[in-house]
């Protein structure tokens, strides 16, 4: 949130910041709506963005990969609860679940009190908590469509080894089972990033919350919004780009050979 | 042939632009943003009413011409104008230069102080950079108080933007807020009215400097319709002598 500022004043001496301000004011002479203070709105906003889709995406992997190993047990007493949890939060608009966690906690008695009040005050970490549980339940189902469609051959394979479960999936199953669903785990990041645009309605002030607030003060909807878009777009390049370069070292065996 | 065709159509032309320009309205249809309580809102059984509703509506009465209520969200209440949507905009809107750039303005009709509204628990005599330091501060996105708080306290404060008041007085209740900073009106009848000792004013209504908070509302045409506008300025005027306009202001604000 305050990175910006930070950035400016301590990395940079005296002179060199004079030099970077003074080329910048030369580029926005006479420009009304992208002055210093809105780029600065901007910017804020891609550093929150970036940090709510990051975080979620990394905890809901972390959470993803045993629930999709109990979603995929044979006992349905471990299989069923994780089937619920995913229904539901899949079943649901994210939009939904946001205003439930934000404006719902609120109204538990006495969470003032406990000592979660201090984060859950924030937008920051309800908006994390919503956007990690959501992509959480989206990346089990991948998964748990990859671990179901291992092949029977590999399978017998390690059994005829004498491997036991837990070796099993550890070494055969899981390996093959996130190659196979790393081109839909891609485009769930890229459905991330840009659910996390929602995130202005709980007072956040990320990209879309930067376009706005910039919209509603300066009445200028198109210069707003079409520049937010723009960075999103760079943002949706990178993101593929770098599932694009995973793809082709983990998926190199799948190619066919070319000489 | 052509010659007398080009002609024709200039002729049509200017009639229709001479029209445009002097056209005498006996109907007015007026754009209002719902709701706003208490300027404008609807009451439990669905019918319009509030402050801008009744004085629009003696002012049509004194003019002796008939009124038609038109509901637009706030976001797009100017473009509907320019698009002949309706023929004013009654909602609660105040005068300042960038709107003048689009639209004619009648003279202010009311004029309404902002006020910072917080819990009385909140133990401050005076909002000012030294007291809401490192405090969060609700207001409502894209509203004049928006933009006094942003100029004013957005290195020392963080500020939560809201789309609606309703969100805010939400989040206040729910202790995410240590002030927000409102319409008076609208915060009194939000804040204040449900339980007087849980929420105070902190310091005193504030309604300068005129950059932010602009010279009060006003009633808005196109730029072209400056014979309704000196209409309705004349009718103010009016219902202010004859005490019209007094009776209206007590009904929604009581004695000031």
């Amino acid at each position: 949130m305050c990175g910006y500022k930070n950035v400016t004043t301590s990395a940079l001496g005296g002179n060199e910041m004079l030099d970077i301000s003074a080329w910048f004011n030369d580029l926005l002479a006479g420009n009304l709506i992208f002055t210093p203070t809105t780029l600065g709105y901007y910017w804020e906003g891609l550093v929150t963005t970036t940090q709510l889709v990051f975080l979620s995406l990394i905890a809901g992997l972390v959470l993803a990969v045993p629930l999709a190993i109990m979603r995929s047990s044979k006992h349905k007493w471990i299989s069923l609860p994780i089937y619920f949890y995913t229904y539901v939060f899949r079943g649901t608009p994210l939009l939904i679940q946001l205003y439930i966690i934000y404006y719902g906690v609120v109204f538990i008695d006495g969470i003032q009190e406990t000592f979660l009040w201090p984060l859950l005050r924030e937008a920051f970490y309800p908006a994390l908590l919503a956007f990690t549980l959501n992509t959480a339940a989206y990346t089990t189902e991948i998964f748990r469509g990859a671990i179901k469609t291992t092949s029977k051959g590999e399978i017998e394979a390690a059994r005829a080894y004498g491997m036991s479960d837990s070796l099993m999936m550890r070494r055969i199953i899981l390996p093959s089972a996130f190659r196979r669903a790393l081109p839909a785990y891609g485009n769930e990041v890229i459905f991330m990033l840009h659910a996390s645009a929602i995130a202005s309605v709980v007072t956040l002030m990320d990209l879309t919350g930067a376009a706005r607030f910039v919209y509603a003060r300066f009445y200028a909807p198109f210069e707003a919004f079409l520049f937010v878009a723009a960075i999103y777009l760079c943002l949706t390049f990178a993101i593929l780009y770098f599932f694009r370069f995973l793809e082709k070292k983990l998926l190199a065996h799948l190619r066919p050979q070319t000489n | 042939m052509k010659k007398l065709l080009t002609v024709s159509v200039l002729g049509l032309a200017i009639a229709a632009a001479s029209s445009a320009q002097a056209r005498n309205y006996d109907h007015v249809r007026i754009g209002v943003d719902v709701p706003y309580e208490p300027m404008e809102y609807r009451t439990a059984d669905g019918e319009l009413t509030g402050f801008d509703i009744d004085l629009g509506n003696a002012l049509c009465d004194q003019i002796g011409i008939t009124c038609e209520w038109i509901e637009q969200e706030w976001d797009g209440i100017i473009p509907g104008l320019m698009s002949r949507n309706y023929d004013a905009i009654m909602s609660s809107m105040t005068i300042n230069d960038e709107r003048r750039q689009q639209v004619l303005f009648s003279a202010p009709y009311i004029t309404m102080p902002s006020a910072w509204f917080a819990p009385s628990s909140f133990d401050i005599t005076e909002a000012n950079e030294e007291t809401l330091a490192g405090k969060t501060i609700g207001v409502q996105r894209g509203t004049l108080q928006d933009n006094y708080v942003t100029d004013n306290f957005n290195s020392v404060a963080s500020i939560s933007r809201y789309s609606t008041a309703d969100d805010m007085v939400l989040d206040m209740q729910a202790q995410r807020l240590d002030i927000v900073f409102l319409d008076f009106p609208i915060g009194q009848s939000t804040l204040l009215n449900n339980d007087d000792t849980e929420y105070v004013v902190i310091g005193e209504r504030i309604s300068e400097p005129k950059e932010y908070f602009g010279d009060g509302f006003g009633i808005a045409f196109r730029q072209r319709d400056e014979a309704l506008a000196e209409k309705f300025n004349e009718a103010l005027a009016e219902l202010k002598d004859d005490g019209t306009y007094d009776e209206i202001f007590e009904r929604y604000f009581g004695e000031e």
